[in-house]
């Protein structure tokens, strides 16, 4: 029972004699404990992998067989006829595209606007430094819901409600990218920079040839959370958009529970696996990222 | 771009505070600055000043704005379904939060000990997947879940024996369905936060306390805790700011109903203004909701002087 065997599993392949009695000598209680407590991580899994396999699945049955209890895992008559409905009765193609013009230019835009003003707080000098800082931290806590009627009559009066530069523009300048971005170029030495001056560098010499590449991540983390956040957004949409053509996926598909009422669930399901596909790539491709963005969003308490 | 060098020499500490080499400086920083402050300005702060403005003001956008005092917000008090959308909001806020934490808490505790590292890995990724996905689609998703007839909830409950439950059809229950699917959904952020605050514990002094004799639970509650409170105070302030604001959930899975048991602030924020038009008493809502949120994170601040231990 030393600690030499609680390493990772890797270590059983190199076990001496010793440690092989060693390790007999340990299936006790505690060792039943760590299986138990595997199990029990494995079912809660269980629960939050689960809903989305029985979406996919249902979506892939007949709208006979859809309610089917117990839930099948492998539909016995597998079918893409949700799927071909989903796209006669709604356009996917058109909310997709929608969803991912919006989605993808906030994601820009933030990228450019907060490594821009991140540098800035972090590096540059400049009158109002302090305070500037902390208005921009301050409205990070000021929730959508609270400014929307008055964002709703800005963008009313600047004729762009029912377009979609009306979810665009708003939510370009983000404060929390701002603060992470600033963080992130404290981390960077400064020497760099200064070293690049004495070269002759200007300020936007040295920030787009310096600093900015080494940013990368940094912007890479602010642009999957952009993204993430941006393709499920619901509220926003709702209010700023009314005509079908400027539909999002995420409203496209409540139109679509709509539609149908209870006639079959394999459709809605349909949708709603479409709709997912881009944030389940997000979620492999971008994991890391993700990850560090809500890790150090445990920073700004 | 580069400005151009007038001083043969200079050492690098000197730089900022010339003048024509600052001046560039400043210019360069007021441009950087500029989309953001600018952006933050317009949709953010002008709101907030709008908001507050319009709630003594009421408005169906046609007609022009007239005064309307205070009655705005009078009008909160006396309509007993704002009222209970506000009450609805905070024992939402209780529940939420607190199943939300007291999960991710003991997902991350058990996720420490020993096992597999691609277990532990797949399990990690698991615990935060629901989080990627768009809250009124799974919403819709849980719509079919909780069904009373058909749903899958129900007839798990069956196979362990229990009856099954009226989810989304009873006052009583609906707000116990809506808790759940948001918890589901969330947990997994607050989770990623204890996940990094326990790597951030030194691991000696759970060493030292296993030697003093100290096990299990009381370890945990005397070392784990005490040391993650900070981490707890950022989980409990983010969950609180984000339960407050709670919609996508109940919008999709009961349209605040039944009756109005699950009617929430920033459902009634939102039928009020662009359902009904009354834009004034829309944002004494919000107003009302913004003071809430600030008051109740002030508070938690104020607690956590007693509780929070920095290293």
């Amino acid at each position: 029972m030393t600690s030499a065997s609680y390493s990772p599993s890797s270590s059983t392949h190199s076990s001496s004699p010793d440690r092989l009695r060693e390790r007999v000598g340990s299936l006790t209680a505690r060792r039943l404990g760590t299986v138990a407590r595997v199990c029990g991580l494995l079912v809660v899994a269980l629960f939050t992998i689960g809903p989305v396999v029985w979406t996919v699945s249902t979506s892939l049955r007949s709208p006979a067989e859809s309610f089917d209890l117990p839930p099948q895992l492998i539909p016995a008559h597998g079918t893409l006829s949700a799927y071909r409905q989903v796209f006669d009765q709604i356009d996917v193609w058109l909310f997709a595209l929608n969803s991912a013009l919006v989605t993808g230019l906030i994601a820009v835009g933030q990228m450019i606007t907060a490594g821009l003003a991140g540098y800035a707080f972090a590096r540059l000098d400049f009158r109002f430094k302090r305070p500037l800082f902390g208005l921009v931290l301050a409205t990070m806590m000021v929730p959508v819901q609270v400014t929307i009627v008055p964002v709703f009559l800005i963008l009313k009066g600047m004729g762009l409600t029912d377009t979609l530069l009306a979810l665009i523009v708003p939510a370009v300048p983000t404060a929390f990218g701002t603060f992470l971005m600033r963080q992130y170029f404290l981390t960077m030495p400064k020497e760099l920079g200064e070293a690049a001056m004495i070269d002759g560098a200007g300020p936007w010499r040295v920030f787009r040839s310096v600093y900015a590449p080494l940013a990368t991540p940094g912007l890479a983390i602010v642009g999957v959370l952009a993204f993430n956040y941006h393709w499920n957004e619901f509220f926003r949409p709702l209010i700023l958009e009314t005509s079908n053509q400027n539909f999002t996926m995420p409203l496209g598909l409540v139109s679509l529970q709509g539609n149908l009422g209870t006639g079959s669930i394999s459709v809605v399901l349909a949708g709603v696996v479409l709709s997912m596909i881009p944030a389940v790539v997000v979620f492999v491709i971008g994991q890391r990222p993700l990850r560090e963005g809500i890790t150090s969003s445990g920073l700004k308490g | 771009m580069s400005t151009p060098v007038s001083t043969p020499v200079r050492t690098p500490k000197s730089i900022p505070a010339r003048a024509g080499r600052s001046r560039a400086a400043r210019v360069t920083a007021w441009l950087f600055l500029a989309p953001t402050v600018l952006g933050v300005v317009v949709f953010t702060v002008v709101p907030i000043v709008g908001s507050v403005v319009l709630s003594f003001f009421h408005w169906d956008v046609i007609d022009s704005p007239t005064p309307a005092g205070l009655a705005n917000y009078r009008e909160l008090t006396a309509d007993s379904s704002i009222l209970t959308a506000f009450r609805n909001t905070l024992l939402f806020m209780v529940l939420a939060v607190t199943l939300q934490l007291v999960v991710a808490l003991v997902l991350a505790l058990a996720l420490q000990g020993r096992m597999p590292r691609w277990i532990q890995q797949a399990l990690r990724s698991a615990f935060f997947f629901p989080l990627v996905l768009s809250a009124a689609s799974i919403s819709v998703v849980m719509k079919y879940l909780f069904n009373q007839d058909f749903g899958v909830v129900n007839w798990l409950l069956g196979q362990v024996g229990a009856s099954p439950v009226p989810w989304l059809t009873s006052e009583g229950w609906a707000m116990a369905a809506v808790v759940l699917v948001y918890v589901w959904q969330q947990f997994g952020f607050s989770f990623l936060l204890f996940v990094g605050g326990l790597a951030n514990i030194p691991r000696e002094l759970h060493e030292a306390a296993a030697m003093d004799g100290a096990t299990g639970l009381r370890k945990h509650l005397r070392i784990t805790i005490p040391l993650l409170s900070p981490t707890l105070l950022v989980a409990s302030v983010v969950g609180v700011i984000n339960a407050l604001q709670v919609f996508e959930q109940p919008y999709v899975l009961t349209d605040g109903g039944p009756g109005d048991s699950t009617r929430t602030a920033v459902m009634v924020l939102y039928q009020t203004a662009f359902e009904q038009l009354r834009f004034g008493e829309a944002s004494a809502v919000g107003v009302v909701l913004f003071v809430l949120i600030l008051a109740v994170t002030a508070l938690q601040f104020r607690l956590s002087r007693r509780f929070v231990h920095y290293q």
